[in-house]
């Protein structure tokens, strides 16, 4: 871990400024990502700015009917709060599919969106990657990508972006509302995560200097029909090899709205409108299900080790849009893939 | 004996308050004064040389006391002599920091040490190293030409002949025949603690060395041989190990680097590892395989083929066991055994949990399974119809074998009849349901041990012996209930003292021998007491105990007494006080009975069955129950036994479903080096264990009649598991882990 300096702020605009007047400066809440990444020398931040004291822990209506998610919410107090369990239960069902009950009691909703790639190669200072040292090469490619992206990845990089509650939250249609030195504006969800293209150093596309100060929730919040399915290489405490975020609205056995996101292939959540419209007004059945799940892939490619989370996408995102079909389910399902 | 009232006792660990409260102290927490830290710079090459070290950045940073390199060691021997510990299988063993040659991937290049931790770790981040890369060879499929015989012998194994019989005739003629290629991925121990040697700088030379080792006396003898330091100058303490599973049995290089780092400075220094420096230790070798049964129309194997190539270092001849007990588990005439070691430039493999057999029982047990349907046979009757009476390896019989039970009695606790032998016939729901068997056999044995044990006026009992500290398999709660039954004490008035390299000597802790060594020789030292007690009694004024021999005295609850008559009774503190002795004290050695021992094959045996549930869309696999039968001999204590199985059984299944390490051949270096990458087991992914202890009585092993649990409870498991998965799916998955990419 390299030398840092620390201060503390208390309100957003004071978290902005103080941003602004040390270089090399980052933000932290839980660090649940950000010490892994100092302890390994992938960061190197000279000033940390603690967000703890800001007043961004709030979980609360909206006058719209939606929910905002204070920044610094942590992930275990969003997933078991009351509203969000009720209405908005993908949500929680992702968050706890994710991590282990102590880092989501440390773990922020803003952190979450700002945590970085898993890949190997990335951690590793000794070995090449564009994300870490641009124009280094991408390692992945070529060598052990079991965990990477099958779909919007480039020849610069094949990461992909680890979070759970991401992707519930682009399922959701969420905004982010950030705060910083032209002011405060609003992201949709899946405008916030960038595909790596030529520039797979920049994860998202916050300006510089700015900060996340909540996720806010449209009303809808499909809490008759969700299901989260995270897939990975043990029952927890493991990233999703793949995972999917689904939702519906049904009259009787047809399909009125859907929603369906991706995790774990992509370097961002895996969302298209197009899919999603193969839906509409459709029998929940197999058949349907089968020809979303084959739009969604339709241009999805493998690299060798991962190749197999092509076929297990698709027949995962069949199974979430059942499961989100089945019997309304009422409040929170255990997370179980 | 007078009584049974302790061993075989399921007694809670005497030192696991201290444990669970942290006030257990390990290597790496002992707070001595004026400590330095040190913190190990790793090659980021897996060959070639070390050009330049730029100390001088560096050492410019304040607070930065050294740079350790090639450039300025301390002198160090050039005799591969001085380098061997006591399990160094041959070869030339590494030497930390010797010279500029990089060997393998992560290899320990620089230590910086500072005046903190975080100092000397970031220190060592930015110490710039030049190298000159050369090319390197780390894919063992590639080097198979390079491929040659397995030292057995100099790896303390026996060394089996080829062949017996005539296995090509064998098998041309057999009735039925599978043949298939097996393959047991390459596994890092990744015990809780990471690896860390404290060393106090004492003055006038002398070091107090705090170690996490599996040998107090092994590590002592290679610091004493690699420094020129004499023994008396250099003590090891080890009083509690967070877990090892072999990788201490051998010094890894933090004991070096810590002590070269002391005697320089003449100060205290510690150096601790990180979990991501773990993977830059030994590890369970990689081992490709290829296995051929064929049976005689009985069902009875005719023929047993077992081929292995396993990776070891370009620098020392690592071997275990992985063909050995195809030739002992089974009844077979016509074997045909091969074991070949390719060099790659790695570091070298070191024992892991019942090295061997993990991976070479998992081909032969897969192997079996499949000729069970080849053959039509339930796969138990296919493994009765060739059971061995005599070790057919090395033609002895066993001095007990009881697997015949563990699979009667482990197979009716599970409902193994109730099974339907058809695969995809059994399901639960939507889930395919499969339920697999499998065996294994390890060795027991018994190596010299010593022990010193004190009674005291006080009615108290101090028991003495330098073995490591405990390894989290319950030695010393064992010895404590050893101790206080031979003597007659209740437990609560025994301690055991442990983990100093002046106290009586002990074997390494390894191959489960360390109940049955350090056991007997404490069995030994409290007869001695006892005898002392007697004569001593026998010496007072009006004794009732004069003309009595031993077998007529009863020794019970801290008194000694005539058999049966509790009104003679006198406690053991009357005795000392009568004769004015503040103390009794006694000191043996105990040997194994090598030549009767000899005569026999001594072996521990398990039958393992075990119920998957796997999804069939998504490929998730689930180990929903697990019955193991054991074959021990007599159980000290069945509550740490069960514990040491268990741990054994979770691994077995981490093995089977999610265990590897990878490799990037274009870096020769392990990726997955950190433990949310790295694999094992969580809570959530164990269902029901079940473990079953067959009786056993065993009088050749040792004098306890204990054959040792700490390997066996893995074994048998990861194939159990892949014959279940084949069971439920129809799909025969031959190498490990199985990963649901394979089931697809």
């Amino acid at each position: 871990m390299h030398p840092f300096s620390y201060s503390s702020v208390n309100d957003a605009a004071a978290a902005v400024r103080e941003q602004a007047t040390h270089s090399h400066s980052t933000f932290i809440a839980g660090g649940t990502n950000l010490l892994d990444l100092m302890k390994e020398n992938v960061a190197r931040p000279a000033h940390l700015i603690g967000l703890n004291q800001l007043p961004l822990a709030f979980v609360e209506d909206t006058p719209e009917g939606g929910l905002r998610l204070g920044a610094l919410a942590t992930n275990a107090n969003t997933a078991y709060h009351p509203e969000v369990e009720k209405r908005y239960p993908l949500l929680s069902q992702a968050i706890l599919s994710g991590a282990t009950a102590q880092l989501r009691n440390m773990a922020t909703n803003g952190g979450n969106l700002m945590q970085r790639t898993r890949c190997y190669y990335f951690y590793d200072l000794t070995t090449p990657c564009n994300k870490r040292e641009p124009g280094s090469g991408c390692s992945a490619l070529g060598g052990f990508n079991r965990i990477h992206a099958i779909l919007g990845a480039s020849e610069q990089c094949i990461a992909t972006h680890p979070s759970d509650m991401c992707v519930a939250l682009t399922a959701l249609d969420a905004l982010v509302c950030v705060q910083g030195p032209q002011g405060e504006r609003v992201l949709p969800f899946a405008d916030f995560h960038r595909l790596p293209g030529s520039t797979p150093h920049q994860d998202n596309n916050l300006k510089p200097g700015e900060l996340i100060t909540a996720l806010e929730l449209p009303k809808q919040g499909f809490a008759q029909h969700y299901h989260y399915l995270k897939i990975r290489d043990r029952a927890s405490y493991a990233f999703a090899l793949v995972s999917i975020a689904a939702v519906l609205e049904l009259d009787g056995d047809t399909i009125t709205e859907a929603r369906v996101a991706l995790g774990g292939v992509a370097h961002k959540p895996w969302r298209e409108r197009a899919a999603e419209e193969l839906l509409i007004g459709q029998p929940t059945t197999e058949a349907t299900f089968t020809k979303a799940a084959s739009y969604l892939l339709r241009g999805a490619r493998g690299y060798g080790h991962n190749d197999f989370k092509i076929e297990l996408a698709k027949r995962g995102i069949v199974r979430a849009l059942q499961q989100a079909a089945a019997e309304p389910r009422g409040p929170r399902a255990l997370p179980w893939a | 004996m007078s009584s049974t009232t302790l061993i075989g006792q399921p007694t809670s660990r005497v030192d696991g308050a201290i444990k669970v409260t942290g006030a257990a102290t390990y290597a790496g927490e002992f707070v001595v004064p004026g400590l330095a830290y040190g913190y190990v710079v790793n090659s980021p090459i897996a060959k070639g040389r070390i050009t330049q070290v730029h100390s001088a950045e560096v050492l410019a940073l304040p607070g930065v006391l050294a740079v350790f390199s090639h450039e300025n060691r301390l002198p160090l021997p050039d005799d591969d002599n001085c380098y061997m510990d006591q399990l160094a299988p041959g070869g030339s063993p590494f030497r930390p920091l010797f010279d500029a040659t990089i060997k393998f991937n992560m290899q320990p290049v620089a230590l910086v040490v500072a005046e903190t931790y975080e100092l000397a770790r970031y220190a060592a981040a930015v110490l710039r190293l030049d190298y000159e890369q050369e090319p390197h060879q780390t894919d063992l499929s590639k080097q198979r030409g390079a491929a040659f015989k397995a030292p057995h012998q100099a790896n303390g194994f026996y060394d089996y002949p080829p062949s017996r019989g005539l296995p090509e005739q064998a098998w041309a003629s057999a009735t039925h025949r599978v043949a298939g290629d097996y393959a047991h991925p390459t596994q890092h121990h990744n015990p809780m603690e990471t690896f860390a040697t404290t060393v106090e700088w004492r003055g006038d030379g002398q070091l107090t060395v705090y170690d996490k080792t599996q040998g107090t006396f092994n590590s002592q003898q290679y610091i004493c041989n690699v420094f020129n330091l004499k023994k008396e100058n250099v003590q090891v303490h080890s009083y509690f190990v967070g877990g090892a599973f072999g990788l201490a049995l051998r010094p890894n290089y933090q004991v070096p680097l810590a002590v070269m780092a002391a005697l320089a400075l003449k100060r205290s220094v510690r150096v601790t590892l990180t979990r991501q420096q773990m993977f830059s230790l030994s590890y369970r070798p990689l081992a490709l395989q290829h296995v051929k049964l064929g049976t005689n129309p009985d069902g009875s194997l005719a023929t047993l083929h077992h081929e292995a190539l396993q990776a070891t270092s370009q620098f020392e001849p690592y071997a275990e066991t992985v063909t050995h007990w195809s030739g002992v588990l089974y009844r077979c005439d016509n074997v045909k055994l091969e074991h070949l070691l390719a060099p790659l430039d790695v570091m070298t493999p070191v024992s892991m949990r019942a090295p061997g057999p993990t991976s070479g029982l998992f081909a032969l047990e897969v192997a079996l399974d499949e000729l069970a349907y080849e053959t039509g046979l339930d796969p138990v009757e296919l493994r009765l119809r060739s059971y061995a009476d005599r070790n057919g390896l090395m033609d002895k019989p066993f001095s007990s074998k009881k697997l015949r039970e563990c699979y009667q009695q482990a197979a009716a606790r599970f409902g193994w009849a109730q099974r339907n032998p058809e695969p995809r016939s059994m399901r639960h729901g939507d889930l395919l349901v499969g339920w697999g068997m499998a065996s294994g056999v390890w060795d027991s044995s018994q190596a010299e041990a010593g022990a010193q044990a004190t009674l005291t006026a006080d009615g108290k009992l101090t028991v003495v012996n330098g073995v490591n500290g405990d390894i989290g398999t319950g030695t010393a709660t064992v010895i404590c209930q050893i101790a206080a039954e031979t003597l007659g004490l209740p437990l609560s008035a025994v301690t055991f003292r442990q983990g100093e390299s002046t106290m009586p000597a002990a074997p390494v802790q390894g191959a489960s021998w360390t109940a049955g060594s350090v056991g007997t020789a404490v069995q030994k030292v409290c007869r001695q007491l006892r005898e002392q007690l007697l004569t001593l009694a026998q010496q007072l004024p009006d004794s009732p105990w004069r003309q009595a021999g031993p077998s007529e005295i009863e020794f019970t609850d801290g008194k000694l007494g005539l058999l049966g008559q509790p009104e003679t009774q006198i406690s053991f503190s009357e005795v000392l006080r009568a004769h004015r002795l503040p103390h009794l004290e006694a000191e043996v050695t105990a040997s194994p009975d090598a030549k009767r021992q000899q005569q026999y094959s001594v072996n521990v045996h398990n039958a393992v069955f075990v119920e998957v549930q796997v999804d069939p869309v998504i490929g998730t696999v689930r180990v929903t129950r697990l019955v193991e039968g054991v074959a021990a001999g007599r159980i000290l204590n069945p509550k740490t036994a069960r514990n040491q199985v268990l741990g054994g059984m979770v691994w077995g299944i981490g093995a089977a479903l999610m265990e590897e390490t990878v490799m990037d051949h274009r870096f020769g270096r392990f990726m997955n080096h950190s433990l949310a990458e790295y694999h094992l087991p969580v809570n959530a992914d164990i269902r029901e264990l079940e473990v079953i202890f067959v009786e056993e009585e065993d009088d050749i092993v040792n004098p306890l009649g204990a054959k040792g649990v700490g390997e066996i409870g893995i074994l048998g498991v990861s194939a159990a598991i892949a014959n279940a998965v084949y069971h439920a799916t129809g799909r025969r998955l031959r190498e490990l882990p199985i990963t649901r990419d394979k089931l697809l």
